[in-house]
């Protein structure tokens, strides 16, 4: 049917840079497994990216599934919700995956998973009612960045946007979330894309998938062809990371580059992941907020690894021993993937909505080199996918030149790896650029 | 449990490391180290051995004194040490390798601060000082091949220096002796067919790009073929003569004395070969290839502020000037 389009399409999968980094998506062919319910669970008060939450309970009250029990009266925040039904037992400071400290609620699992009375379908007729609905069912960008999806979706009016980029790349090794939710929810994704598109109005939607996972190209390509409007369209990128950045999908899908400092809205785009619109689909059926999330758990260090749906505040442990503990002595413990993911510094944290991976690798991991001096060899220049020189980065940083820094782009880097990856001195590259990155917000600061 | 490793992200890192990258270029070079000891003798290989224990040493040495971590694992010292004993004709006395060792290395190399930091190619900067110091030792060619005839050092004049525009060619060996090294001159530098394996060998390996190779000989031959009059035997002899093919291939891409962009590495590329061929048809000296490399060795930061890319999404700076004038 959409031969022509599916050619220009092609044409311009392929972003610059970019590095070649093994799939190891040993647990594509898995299907999600629920876990047992845990005796209890930890939900911190900022699960994404915006002002914290205020805990609505106090120690002692009893809370059903799906209750609310944090919000916030800030525009860029998500409310949180009760994953257990139970007794609230201590509302206080738990240490967090990358390290922070941040207030909590815990609560005592009941075993009865009470649904709470709140849960009740949202009305969706306009916009203003699905913006409505996405605060409420709390859900925070499924990808791994955790920004509050309303946000992203409430588009302001005098922004012309046309584009929807649904986002199943997925070019991190190991995660294989989004996969198994084009596997097994498929029919969540139709009528997520149809919904969007209905009451935001998109004209065209693009469903972007990397070329290694033929499966979930052959199902949303069903998906794209099941009506007849050709609104909507499959493209396949190259497997190559990170071909998943949000800019980079832009760019892959219109051909559009994204301003400096400026989001995807700005030239006329939406990029969501697979997984945030199947939720937003299931949320409006079924009123059901962000409760539950499948996770990757895999790595060289866990016995049993498969994709596992578990409850939003389970502490990482109780994850990795449902599915067999460590079968060798772990020596790196990360959440999320491993080019962009958080190390871990014990197991006692509890998983976020935004966490999409617990992955666990015994000692064989190439997790850092002997660091050299440079060679200027121009391999992190030919990676960076932002057309940065992460070389002369790393001196600018380190004599902190806030100036320089800015004139050198290094705003627009989003961390993703590529540079430190390819490094053979064995620079950690991105260390310097967020070294970079504060000097100019000091410098700011100051101002 | 142990206790958890814990660092910034990436988490998996690339297998390659700097001493991988000098350990494929040092293969790539012993091709070009067996054709030299076949064409003149054992005597380039101990040239060789002795260019790169001296090197080791320096390296060494300076960075002992200089209260720095020693660096000889990296093995670039190995490399310059190959290369500068590559560019010596098989005559040369061993002291006088020992002091253009400690030229490139402690001079060209470690006094600007080591790997990556020196401003030009240290095993042309040793050999530049050769040059000017042991002028005549340092151009004693010898024939190649009579060693095995055990006579001492038959002197001989490199093709280079008999070949001109218009001149007889005669007198040269064929095309195939050039291709095969089988000519007066440095020891690495004559086989082409050797020098032609190691850079497939750093091709395959990802160690360089094929760009400043092509771009230097590709300069070289288009200007020969306009000065030769269309002569395409002319442009040959001058492709295969000199040290072009071991410098476009080993030494132009050095990865600290080139520019980091693809379009800087074609300035760069360009500028060697417009000087080379400008020296060796205007200028006095019979070879400009180490000149060629080493001046526009000298012009590579300027040639990087030129080519500096624009990072994603920024603006072009006249554009933003020229609003900034309209508001």
């Amino acid at each position: 049917m959409s031969k022509i389009t599916d050619g220009i399409l092609k044409a311009v999968k392929q972003v610059k840079g970019g590095v070649l980094v093994d799939h190891h998506k040993d647990t594509k062919d898995m299907a999600t497994v629920r876990i047992t319910p845990p005796e209890r669970v930890i939900l911190p008060m900022q699960q994404h990216i915006g002002a914290p939450c205020s805990p609505l309970v106090k120690v002692g009250d009893h809370v059903d599934v799906g209750q609310k029990i944090a919000d916030s009266d800030q525009y860029v925040s998500a409310p949180i919700h009760a994953s257990v039904s139970g007794k609230v037992t201590a509302v206080s400071e738990v240490k967090v995956a990358n390290g922070r400290l941040l207030p909590a609620i815990t609560i005592e699992n009941d075993g009865e998973m009470t649904l709470s009375e709140e849960i009740v379908p949202p009305k969706v007729e306009n916009k203003a009612d699905l913006i409505k609905a996405i605060r409420n069912s709390g859900l925070v960008g499924l990808g791994g960045a955790g920004f509050p999806s309303h946000v992203k979706f409430n588009i302001p009016d005098d922004k012309n946007i046309d584009t929807l980029i649904i986002n199943a790349a997925e070019c991190e090794p190991f995660i294989t979330v989004d996969y198994r939710e084009c596997i097994e929810n498929t029919r969540n994704i139709v009528d997520g894309v149809y919904l969007l598109k209905k009451v935001l109005g998109f004209k065209n939607i693009i469903i972007a998938v990397e070329d290694n996972k033929p499966d979930a190209i052959k199902i949303l390509k069903e998906i794209a062809d099941s009506h007849k409007d050709n609104a909507v369209k499959v493209m396949t990128l190259k497997s190559k990371y990170p071909q998943g950045a949000e800019k980079m999908m832009v760019q892959s899908a219109t051909g559009k580059i994204v301003p400096a400092g400026k989001l995807p809205a700005d030239v006329g785009c939406v990029v969501a992941n697979v997984g945030s619109v199947a939720f937003i689909a299931r949320h409006v059926r079924t009123g059901r907020p962000i409760i539950s999330r499948t996770l990757t758990v895999s790595g060289s260090a866990i016995a049993n690894p498969m994709n596992v749906r578990v409850p939003v505040g389970i502490e990482a442990s109780k994850v990795i021993d449902f599915c067999g503990g460590f079968k060798k002595e772990p020596v790196k413990i990360i959440a999320g993937g491993p080019m962009m993911g958080t190390a871990l510094i014990d197991t006692d944290v509890p998983i976020l909505k935004s966490n999409n991976a617990l992955l666990a690798f015994a000692d064989e991991i190439r997790t850092n080199k002997k660091e050299r001096d440079c060679i200027r060899c121009g391999r992190c220049v030919a990676a960076c996918p932002m057309n940065l020189i992460p070389t002369d980065i790393e001196a600018l940083s380190l004599n902190k030149d806030a100036e320089a820094l800015s004139k050198a782009g290094i705003m627009v880097c989003m961390e993703c790896g590529s540079c430190a990856y390819s490094c053979p001195a064995g620079k950690p590259l991105v260390q310097y650029m967020r070294l970079g990155k504060d000097v100019i917000r000091q410098a700011g600061a100051k101002k | 449990m142990k206790k958890l490793t814990v660092s910034a992200s990436p988490h998996v890192r690339s297998s390659f490391t700097v001493p991988h990258i000098m350990l494929d270029v040092i293969i790539a070079l012993i091709p070009a180290l067996i054709a030299s000891i076949v064409l003149f003798g054992f005597r380039s290989l101990l040239i060789t051995a002795v260019c790169v224990v001296s090197c080791i040493a320096f390296e060494y040495i300076s960075r002992k004194i200089m209260k720095r971590n020693t660096t000889i694992s990296d093995l670039s010292a190995i490399v310059t040490g190959m290369l500068l004993a590559f560019n010596l004709p098989v005559t040369i006395p061993l002291w006088m390798c020992v002091i253009g060792c400690f030229f490139a290395i402690v001079v060209v190399k470690q006094f600007f601060g080591g790997i990556g930091q020196n401003f030009v190619n240290p095993a042309i900067g040793g050999r530049i000082v050769m040059l000017v110091s042991f002028s005549s030792a340092m151009t004693n060619w010898t024939a190649p091949l009579e060693w095995k005839n055990g006579l001492d050092a038959v002197s001989a004049a490199t093709p280079l220096a008999s070949l001109g525009i218009g001149s007889d060619m005669t007198g040269l060996p064929s095309l195939l002796e050039m291709f095969l090294g089988v000519r007066g001159g440095c020891i690495g530098e004559t086989c082409a067919a050797a020098l032609l394996l190691g850079f497939v060998y750093l091709l395959i390996r990802k160690v360089i790009k094929p760009i400043i190779p092509l771009c230097f000989v590709g300069t070289v031959a288009v200007i020969m073929l306009i000065a030769g009059k269309g002569s395409f035997e002319f442009m040959l002899y001058e492709v295969l003569s000199g040290g072009l093919l071991l410098g476009a291939i080993f030494m132009a891409t050095d990865y600290a004395t080139s520019p980091i962009t693809s379009k800087g590495k074609v300035i760069f590329a360009i500028g060697c070969g417009i000087i080379t061929a400008v020296i060796r048809l205007f200028a006095n000296l019979p070879e400009g290839v180490s000149y060629a490399i080493i001046i526009m060795n000298i012009l590579v930061p300027h040639i990087e502020t030129i080519t500096k890319p624009r990072p994603f999404g920024a603006e072009k700076e006249k554009k933003s000037k020229k609003e900034e004038a309209a508001s």
